[in-house]
């Protein structure tokens, strides 16, 4: 018999299976000497995915869908969008 | 400012340059962890949870189009009985806000019930492919009202919601936009410090309905803004008590940068509709004292 169940329940946060770094063409390219770590790349970036590790901020390639948020936002202009070759 | 794990997990499937995750990122980055959304149809709940997956990392809930304030008036109840002090979101587009789900948005500021209701306005219905929404500015070129020889894309000016939500008393209303993130924080914070109905509109970019590079998306947000076309306010119990002060640029530098207006800039008429955009912009600035001195 078909069993139908009302309403539906999935693990919290589980879209980070799929990973949609798959849909890039450009990629975003951090020149750190440039970097004054004024973190808007992180706060506007959509997919929460340029973040700060051990002091540099570093776009997570698994999710980052290369948009050029950060890059247009970069007050510094320290990030460029480079044609990524798969 | 940022949360270290955010609430908002990656892997959602929002276009690439979308400014709606930005958006709840932000409010959620602000509450904090102890908050139920509830979420109507829209790009928000379309892209965040394609099933079995889930971008949530707060307990979420759907039901339909036009109950979302209906079901998180419910939800907020429950809680009040329950002597909790979780906060009720509804994160909503402007399609369920303005238009479908206008009944019970409309009763539930009337109730005065415990909610923070964000709208993140990109000013069309962008799910279903570009439709005309109430909140749809005027001269804009939808699918729906298309422009051509005969038409010059919509013919009626954005729908007043923060004066619709005033008229219901709700204690606080503002707008926000994400390319100030620092005012948007500050404001959602507010309404949520609150014991009382609040309502958060804020500004959200489509790259595929307004037509314009991925990259772009805060840039066009920002002149949104500092053209006067999106005045940011806040009333508390329906005085005006906060504006974002602007140096005025004028609408074609927000025009023009958009797909959504280009047929103002060739077709015959359009520079009457660039200027009565213009008027709509010097109104807001009047009226609301935008001006910076």
């Amino acid at each position: 018999m078909l069993k139908v169940i009302a309403g539906g329940y999935v693990e919290p946060g589980s879209t980070q299976v799929t990973k949609t770094g798959a849909w890039r063409t450009f990629v975003p390219v951090v020149d750190q000497k440039r970097c004054s770590k004024c973190s808007l790349c992180e706060i506007y970036c959509p997919e929460g995915c340029i973040r700060m590790v051990e002091g540099l901020f570093i776009p997570d390639l698994d999710y980052c869908k290369g948009c050029s948020i950060c890059a247009h936002e970069c007050p510094r202009k320290a990030i460029t969008m480079v044609l990524e070759e798969k | 400012m940022i949360q270290e794990q955010s609430l908002f997990a990656p892997g959602h499937r929002a276009c690439a340059g979308c400014s709606m995750p930005t958006v709840v990122r932000l409010v959620l980055d602000a509450t904090g962890p102890n908050v139920i959304v509830v979420s109507p149809t829209g790009c928000l709940e379309v892209t965040s949870t394609p099933f079995p997956e889930s971008a949530w990392k707060v307990p979420w809930l759907h039901s339909l189009f036009e109950n979302a304030a209906a079901v998180a008036s419910g939800v907020e109840t429950i809680l009040k009985r329950q002597c909790k002090d979780t906060k009720v979101l509804v994160i909503g587009g402007d399609g369920s806000t303005f238009d479908i789900g206008m009944g019970s948005n409309s009763g539930m500021f009337e109730r005065g019930h415990d909610i923070m209701y964000v709208c993140y306005d990109n000013e069309a219905y962008m799910n279903t492919g570009v439709q005309r929404s109430g909140s749809t500015p005027f001269c804009v070129h939808t699918t729906t009202t298309p422009s051509g020889e005969q038409s010059l894309g919509n013919p009626k000016p954005k729908k007043d919601m923060p004066a619709i939500a005033i008229a219901h008393h709700v204690p606080y209303v503002a707008t926000a936009s994400v390319a100030f993130p620092v005012d948007l924080r500050r404001k959602v914070k507010r309404a949520a410090e609150l014991r009382g109905t609040s309502y958060l509109q804020i500004n959200a970019p489509c790259i595929t309905g307004w037509t314009f590079e991925t990259g772009s998306t805060i840039e066009i947000s920002r002149l949104a803004v500092e053209t006067g076309l999106y005045p940011l306010f806040e009333f508390v119990n329906g005085k005006l008590a906060d504006v974002k002060k602007i140096r005025p640029r004028p609408v074609t530098d927000y025009l023009k940068a958009q797909g959504r207006y280009r047929h103002l800039f060739k077709a015959p008429g359009g520079k009457e509709a660039i200027a009565a955009i213009q008027a709509i912009a010097d109104e807001n600035i009047a009226n609301y004292g935008l001006a910076q001195e």
